[in-house]
């Protein structure tokens, strides 16, 4: 049977692990190979590696760091942050990554997706996509341009009709609140793609990942709760299991 | 005969740092390779492979590696691991994005995922930890528990008759997740990325006689 995954997911600014609330004010945690290393000892499902400012400053991937990360992880590592073409893919996956999380570059230009999910295949594509409600509307944001007038669900269904393998969704408004999962979003998406979701932002307690799961999140991420709370993802697992739902439990 | 050399076929198709990595961690220096003759030195092959299959046979034939593989996993019988993409290469044919023809080393073909006709309609791609069941011995899987996790991450799976499956695992189904014939092991999850399992059966790989 496959399991429901829980995934760490890093985020990254000027080299440093960081955790955000909100995406923004961010705290510095420590240094990506350790974090990497614990969480390779914890045996954990995935992880994923966000460089929250790449696209914002026009930054160039840094292959150094990845290459790093990359050399503590034998468990599938997404990288996403700046990824603006062909090439830039071909770098991540070079320096040891598995998949690459895409998220500016794609809003601007689905085709990119298409030649991408053509070139390495729809399982390397994850299309990020983060969203904040507006006057009771989920819409599309970005760090750049802010609020834009795009439905989510509809943009996920084009990225999924151009390749894309995986959705990572992350509610901005629960991101670091520890107050769980946006249900009522997860919920808008349950049966509506033939691609799994990743719904990431709030979990701070482990029953919030059962919650997302009941709802229709195929795998769940999280970052605040395994930095500033004494849950690891084993925790969190052991509750799904606990709960009937699938989950790959490994004693360390 | 051999220097004991295993190479990783370098045919632009994703994750090789990440199998090299794995050898690494088990104590084992792969080199990255398409170079034909050090690809003849060697004492084993790896075929890993992230991404789509005609890009994959295209890539290999533009290299001149087909001929070279042949020689060396049909002929020379160097003990040859085929992952994800580099397990679907070996089969007669795939149907991803058209009919292409595989390397044809064993009788199978390699077809997409459908659930259209399922009460649930499961998610493609396959992605996540799922169990392996062994079905028949297989020298790699020495050492591991039956039905541990593997990480998967597919949409098109290996379909045969032939009596050389080695597991399977429960998908909707239950689809070939390895297979083995004389000298060639294949598997469709990743070892790589499949932590204490995965680099288990990478070390059982490292430690097959080269002389079959």
């Amino acid at each position: 049977m496959l399991k429901h995954r829980v995934i760490p997911c890093v985020l990254l600014k000027n080299w440093q692990l960081v955790k955000s609330i909100h995406f923004d004010s961010f705290r510095t945690i420590g240094h990506p190979t350790s974090t990497a290393r614990i969480y390779n000892s914890r045996n954990v499902d995935e992880l994923i590696v966000l460089d929250i400012d790449a696209s914002l400053n026009n930054e160039e991937i840094n292959t150094e760091i990845i290459t790093d990360i990359a050399n503590e992880c034998f468990m599938p590592l997404t990288i996403g942050g700046g990824i603006k073409t062909i090439d830039d893919i071909y770098k991540v996956l070079n320096a040891g990554a598995d998949k690459v999380a895409i998220n500016s570059k794609a809003l601007k230009d689905l085709d990119f997706i298409k030649q991408a999910s053509s070139i390495f295949g729809s399982q390397c594509i994850v299309c990020s996509i983060d969203v904040k409600k507006i006057d009771g509307k989920y819409k599309v944001f970005t760090k750049k341009d802010g609020i834009l007038d795009i439905n989510p669900l509809e943009l996920a269904k084009k990225y999924q009709e151009y390749g894309a393998g995986e959705i990572l969704l992350t509610s901005i408004d629960n991101e670091g609140s520890t107050k769980g999962y946006d249900l009522e979003l997860i919920k808008l998406f349950k049966d509506e793609l033939e691609i799994p979701i990743i719904l990431n932002g709030g979990m701070g307690e482990p029953h919030h990942a059962v919650e997302a799961i009941q709802n229709g999140a195929d795998a769940v991420a999280a970052a605040y709760i395994f930095h500033f709370s004494q849950y690891t993802p084993n925790d969190i697992k052991k509750e799904l299991v606990k709960c009937n739902i699938d989950s790959r439990i490994i004693d360390n | 005969m051999l220097n004991n050399q295993i190479v990783i076929i370098d045919y632009n198709m994703g994750n090789l740092r990440s199998v090299q990595k794995a050898f690494e961690k088990v104590g084992c220096d792969a080199v990255i390779t398409n170079n034909h003759k050090i690809i003849k030195n060697a004492s084993k092959v790896v075929l890993p492979g992230v991404g789509a299959f005609k890009d994959g046979m295209k890539n290999l034939e533009e290299l001149g590696l087909i001929d070279i593989l042949n020689e060396e996993v049909l002929e020379n019988k160097k003990p040859f691991l085929g992952i994800c993409l580099g397990m679907q290469l070996i089969a007669s044919k795939s149907y991803e994005n058209g009919e292409t023809d595989g390397l044809g080393w064993v009788d199978a073909e390699v077809v997409k995922f459908d659930f259209t006709d399922y009460d649930k309609k499961l998610k493609i791609p396959h992605v996540g930890w799922n169990n392996v069941s062994y079905k028949n011995n297989n020298l790699l899987f020495d050492g591991i528990a039956n039905n541990s996790d593997f990480y998967f991450v597919h949409s098109y799976y290996f379909k045969t008759n032939v009596d050389i499956v080695t597991s399977t695992t429960d998908y909707g189904f239950d689809f070939v997740s390895s297979v083995n014939k004389n000298n060639i092991y294949a598997f469709q999850f990743h070892p790589e990325k499949s932590q204490t399992a995965g680099l288990k059966l990478i070390e059982n790989f490292v430690n097959i006689n080269g002389e079959l």
